[in-house]
């Protein structure tokens, strides 16, 4: 059967890519096969998914560890690598690492300050119609509670690969959430400062915060609230959600009066989340709103359509910004 | 505090009877650390008493002064509620002041009833949580062969933590990588907290499972000492390419008669003003017999 216009199917993020594209379509696996050249202490792992690494593995063949489809198993064996001199990159389904590991991250990994980092690709809906199992949109919730964890959410391939070379020596653990198949937000990323939001652009009528997928969303939104109802934003980039920018939040905060966040993650527990706490713990009287998903059972389907039935689209930050300001 | 270069070397020379009084010393600092925090676990402790004296002071490489010499023997106290046990060791081997003992249990102080490697000099890897430590060990003997030492890395699981469905992720990881440098030693005590370990789930037999898992494994009574201690002069070499497993039969509670006869019941308690007398006239009398035996 041929793709009829408009129809929306699956895309492949599995399989093996070559070089040219990794910067692109894996990221995260380009960037550890670039830190590995420069850090032999730099060690691999993935369960069950090592094509995520294969120029890592045709490079350095000796410093990837296989365990098969073990993460909790992979968690704590990272954590004795670490403890050995070592720095682990385990590369997971985002599903199966931060939710399926959690205690293992936290009592192994955590609590002993360790520098392992885990790498979850296939974030939020992107395994979309394999099912709820494979859905990760609980992650930062787990993560960010994890009090010595630097929780990352990159929005676009640039900036993947610059937060993953900016943490590489951090003396701790990382997580790095991955969005799959993201477009170009930056044409070269930001110098990313520890626990800073970069800013795309400044307006004083609404702040728009995304992070992963949201990233690109808030910006077009942006520019489109900008063209059509000369609404200026603030828009920041969430990469940093452990630690974060709660400066550069209130302050935009107080100057805009509304916040809306954007994020393909549950309502619970993510950037939503730590804005409302960080707002009422500031005592502003703040507008505020959040597209991200529902804290209900989720539809499964093609991310595309999934992402336009939960209006996690340009023209549905466009729209909620929209009510938010006339509300 | 010790030179900070002082190796204590493996096969240090010891008597049996010397690691047999040394073995209820534990028992003996060990009443009295729960004494001072209110609760504690004795049973388990004491089961494995003599494996934890034989391997601090004769099987284990070690430098003290320096607790994080990159290579030094790893010990990893996978049952993790036997700390108590660990910490006068520990102190006497000069990890840490023998004052830190005064602060056991209370706010602020380093030792605790789980270890914390963040807290407490000589913890290599922290524990609590079951099923974790032979994941952690296993990745410590990887990282050895990656950097070219030659340590080893003890883990000690209690029985009932093999019911751990992670344990045997480790068990098949490390016979994959061939980790002969890694020596799990299960202190087979025959009883969880809440009764005997295999009426809750059968983890028997162990010893096939191991085999079958790609471990060497060696069976032996774990409260016997010249039997621990020629077990752990016998390893092979940490080059070889079989993860070991000493399936160590032990009885909880072993050394105070009461405590064995009711295993389950001081898995977690505290003794009264009479029981612990009692304790202590038990053991002091045995220490004393032993002293006499001298050679």
């Amino acid at each position: 059967m041929s793709e009829q216009p408009g129809e929306k199917k699956m895309v492949d993020v599995f399989s093996d890519v070559d070089r040219e594209t990794a910067m692109t379509v894996n990221p995260a696996g380009f960037a550890v096969a670039e830190l590995g050249a420069e850090d032999e202490r730099i060690v691999t792992m993935a369960a069950d998914m090592s094509n995520t690494v294969a120029d890592f593995i045709a490079r350095f063949p000796g410093r990837y560890i296989e365990l098969g489809i073990a993460e909790t198993n992979s968690v704590s064996v990272a954590a004795g690598l670490a403890s050995a001199g070592l720095l682990p990159y385990i590369y997971s389904m985002s599903p199966f690492g931060m939710l399926k590991t959690a205690e293992q991250w936290r009592t192994d990994v955590d609590y002993n300050h360790l520098p392992v980092r885990l790498v979850g690709r296939l974030s939020g809906l992107a395994m979309g119609y394999f099912g709820t199992s494979h859905y990760a949109v609980e992650d930062i919730a787990i993560a960010r509670t994890m009090n010595n964890t630097t929780v990352l959410s990159p929005g676009d391939p640039a900036s993947t690969v610059s937060l993953m070379r900016s943490t590489a020596h951090l003396d701790g653990p990382v997580y790095i959430r991955i969005a799959e198949g993201v477009g170009k937000v930056y044409d070269q990323a930001p110098e990313y400062v520890y626990g800073k939001w970069p800013k795309l652009r400044s307006g004083g009528d609404i702040t728009l915060i995304g992070h992963g997928m949201g990233l690109g969303l808030a910006a077009a939104a942006a520019e489109l609230l900008f063209e059509h109802d000369s609404i200026e934003a603030d828009v920041f980039d969430a990469a940093y959600l452990r630690p974060y920018d709660e400066e550069s939040l209130l302050a935009s905060a107080r100057k805009t009066g509304h916040v809306l966040t954007v994020e393909e993650h549950s309502v619970v527990g993510g950037l939503g989340s730590l804005c409302a706490e960080a707002i009422g713990r500031g005592g502003l009287s703040v507008r505020m709103g959040q597209v991200a998903l529902p804290d209900q059972d989720l539809e499964v389907g093609v991310p595309a359509e999934l992402y336009e039935y939960y209006g996690l689209t340009t023209a549905g930050v466009l729209d909620h910004a929209r009510k938010l300001l006339n509300r | 505090m010790p030179d900070d270069t002082l190796t204590l070397d493996r096969g240090r020379p010891v008597t049996d009877a010397e690691l047999n009084r040394r073995a209820d010393w534990i028992r003996l600092q060990t009443i009295d650390l729960i004494a001072q925090a209110g609760l504690g676990h004795y049973s388990s402790t004491f089961s494995c008493a003599e494996i934890v004296a034989a391997l601090y002071y004769r099987a284990l490489r070690l430098r003290p002064g320096e607790p994080r010499w990159a290579d030094r023997d790893r010990f990893l106290l996978g049952k993790g509620h036997v700390a108590t046990g660990l910490w006068p060791v520990l102190a006497d081997l000069g990890f840490y002041p023998r004052d830190w003992l005064k602060q056991f249990g209370k706010v602020g102080s380093p030792l605790n009833d789980h270890p914390n490697m963040k807290l407490a000099p000589g913890i290599d890897f922290s524990s609590g949580s079951l099923g974790h430590n032979l994941s952690v060990g296993t990745g410590m003997a990887l990282g050895a062969r990656l950097t070219g030492r030659n340590y080893r890395t003890f883990v000690l699981t209690g029985d009932g933590e093999l019911q751990e469905g992670q344990v045997w992720e480790a068990a098949m990881a490390a016979s994959h990588y061939k980790l002969g440098n890694l020596v799990a030693i299960v202190d087979a005590n025959g009883f969880s907290g809440a009764g005997p370990t295999s009426q809750a789930i059968n983890i028997e037999p162990l010893g096939k499972r191991f085999e079958s898992f790609g471990w060497t494994v060696r069976e032996i009574d774990g409260n016997d000492v010249p039997t621990v201690r020629s077990t752990l002069d016998e390893l092979p070499d940490p080059s070889s390419e079989e993860p070991i497993v000493i399936i160590a039969r032990t009885r909880k509670g072993h050394g105070v008669e009461f405590m064995e006869k009711q295993p389950q019941a001081w898995h977690l308690g505290l003794l009264n003003a009479e029981q612990y007398a009692d304790v202590v006239a038990e053991i002091t009398a045995r220490m004393d017999l032993l002293e006499g035996s001298r050679p």
